[in-house]
């Protein structure tokens, strides 16, 4: 924004909280104004009294230790010098093949540059990128998407070799190429640039799962089988790479991380569930083959059953959730079985919870990405957030609406397991830039 | 000696980012117009309201204007018309 309104024609100085100083740099750069004025102030803001932010004002930039207010004033007042007024523009095209060398200097240029997750790649030899190829008949040089780490940053073009060659470092088969293929049109990211960390979660649907050996057996989400643990792998990876890094303290700044960030991909087990398969709720024919990518992976409630407390376990996990970012319920096909002589389908599963993961207004907005997010929106008059935002405070509002919660079946029926995943499948937020249409079709992709 | 092999580069294209310019700075910024620019983010609302009480003690002769986009996280082409409109200068934060 700080930019745009230079552009108008406004001198202007965006403000960051110190820990950002690299990445709003370099987010300036990137976007072609490396000379933006910027100011810091320490971190943490949130949680901070009135007279601490007074102290923030009065106090010195922590990046230059000058008064922060003298770089608020210059950083409007200041005559623009010779390296502001020079162009700078950026032209920084890759080339399609690195210079030759030894596998193990490669390994190591791969590792310093920050190409890898840390895990042992597959070098992506001309001959293996050739063969990669082979598992789609669509051109190499078809442009395939577009992805970037946040909102704030510029997005990067990819094609269907760019995408191969990712595949190859995470170790995947030519026929998972259509499923990779397809994740990567999504636009959104496995590895998004937010403090909290976000991951994605992977749902492959139809016969594509079979037809390359996936498994929703036992050990589904686990690493047990080749094809669910490279095509996650491969879509974490490719996201780093193409969208233009995951570079922590530049493009990365999830505080904790997340272990989904190595892979995260696995089928539903449809031949054993009772219920519809995902994706032909969402519109798609039985024989067609999907995946859907999920934002999030962050928290995770888990549970057995349905028992005969089942309703104040689910109202328990559900309650526990971070209410900004929808569920992802994922259960064993004994939990969904469980449910069916309950007399529940995925429909009225997630309705029920809807309607009865509830919290107090007070809890509701007493949460720091509900204030960042929803609040805005509910000043705005947009529903249901106006509603929340009217209720008082011991008045108790719904966290979610039915549609907000998706269900999965998957699991090898050792237990009656089920797990809760932040997982938005589609709406607002960073880091989605297709928020509609989630599902993609694999088979264009063959 | 090791074989010298030649391996594809994994990263995507990049956009090519073409010539930005800052806007022509103030002379000084009595008299003018500085949008304060609260960015959502959970208490930059307190962190504005700070800065304008800041230049009323300090700078009594700028003429603060505390503003929001419509919502985090989305550049709000309205809200900056404005701006650009009625303001002279703009500090935004706190956050990206």
């Amino acid at each position: 924004m700080a930019m745009s309104l230079e552009e108008a024609g406004v001198p202007t100085i965006a403000v960051h909280t110190n820990v950002f100083a690299r990445l709003a740099k370099a987010s300036a750069t990137a976007n072609g104004m490396p000379r933006t004025r910027q100011a810091f102030v320490p971190q943490p803001l949130v949680g901070q009294t009135a007279e601490q932010l007074r102290g923030y004002i009065e106090g010195p930039d922590p990046t230059t230790k000058r008064p922060f207010m003298v770089e608020v004033i210059e950083g409007l007042t200041q005559p623009l010098d010779a390296d502001d007024l020079r162009g700078a523009g950026l032209d920084r095209s890759t080339p399609r093949l690195l210079e030759p060398d030894t596998e193990e200097n490669l390994q190591q240029l791969f590792l310093r540059n920050r190409w890898t997750d840390f895990l042992p790649i597959v070098l992506p030899t001309e001959e293996r990128v050739e063969a990669m190829l082979k598992g789609t008949k669509v051109a190499c040089d078809k442009i395939v998407g577009k992805l970037r780490p946040t909102a704030f940053r510029e997005f990067w073009e990819f094609d269907v070799e760019k995408v191969a060659v990712n595949a190859v470092m995470a170790g995947a088969k030519p026929e998972y190429l259509p499923v990779i293929l397809a994740m990567s049109t999504s636009g959104v990211t496995a590895r998004s640039s937010s403090t909290t960390s976000f991951a994605t979660i992977s749902v492959v649907n139809g016969p594509i799962r079979n037809e390359i050996g996936m498994n929703s057996s036992i050990g589904a989400l686990g690493p047990y089988n080749h094809a669910n643990a490279t095509i996650g792998r491969a879509y974490s990876l490719l996201c780093q790479n193409l969208q233009g890094g995951s570079v922590p303290g530049e493009t990365y700044m999830g505080t904790l991380g997340n272990w989904l960030a190595y892979t995260a991909c696995f089928p539903e087990a449809e031949e054993r569930s009772p219920w519809e398969p995902f994706h032909v709720q969402h519109g798609f024919k039985p024989t067609d083959s999907t995946v859907s990518v999920f934002f999030g992976g962050w928290y995770t409630q888990s549970g057995y059953g349905p028992r005969d407390n089942w309703q104040s376990k689910f109202v328990r996990c559900l309650t526990a959730l971070e209410h900004y970012l929808q569920p992802l319920i994922v259960m064993d096909p004994i939990v969904a079985r469980g449910f069916q002589d309950l007399g529940y389908d995925k429909k009225k599963l997630s309705a029920w919870c809807a309607e009865h993961a509830k919290l107090t207004a007070r809890d509701y907005w007493d949460d720091q990405w509900t204030q960042t997010l929803v609040h805005p929106l509910a000043v705005a008059g947009v529903e249901p957030y106006a509603s929340r935002l009217k209720a008082k405070p011991d008045e108790m509002v719904q966290l979610f609406l039915p549609d907000d919660i998706k269900i999965v079946v998957t699991g090898g029926e050792t237990q009656g397991a089920f797990k809760m995943f932040g997982g938005r499948y589609s709406g607002r937020g960073p880091g989605t830039f297709n928020k509609e249409n989630p599902t993609v079709v694999i088979d264009a992709w063959r | 000696m090791s074989e010298r092999i030649t391996v594809h580069d994994p990263r995507g294209y990049p956009p090519k980012v073409g010539d930005k310019r800052l806007a022509p700075r103030l002379d000084k910024l009595d008299g003018k117009v500085v949008y304060l620019v609260d960015c959502l983010f959970e208490n930059s609302d307190n962190f504005m309201e700070q800065l304008r009480q800041w230049f009323a003690l300090h700078l009594p002769k700028v003429n603060t204007r505390v503003i929001t986009p419509r919502e985090s996280w989305v550049d709000d082409a309205n809200m900056r018309q404005k701006v650009a409109a009625e303001g002279n200068a703009a500090i935004l934060g706190v956050g990206l």
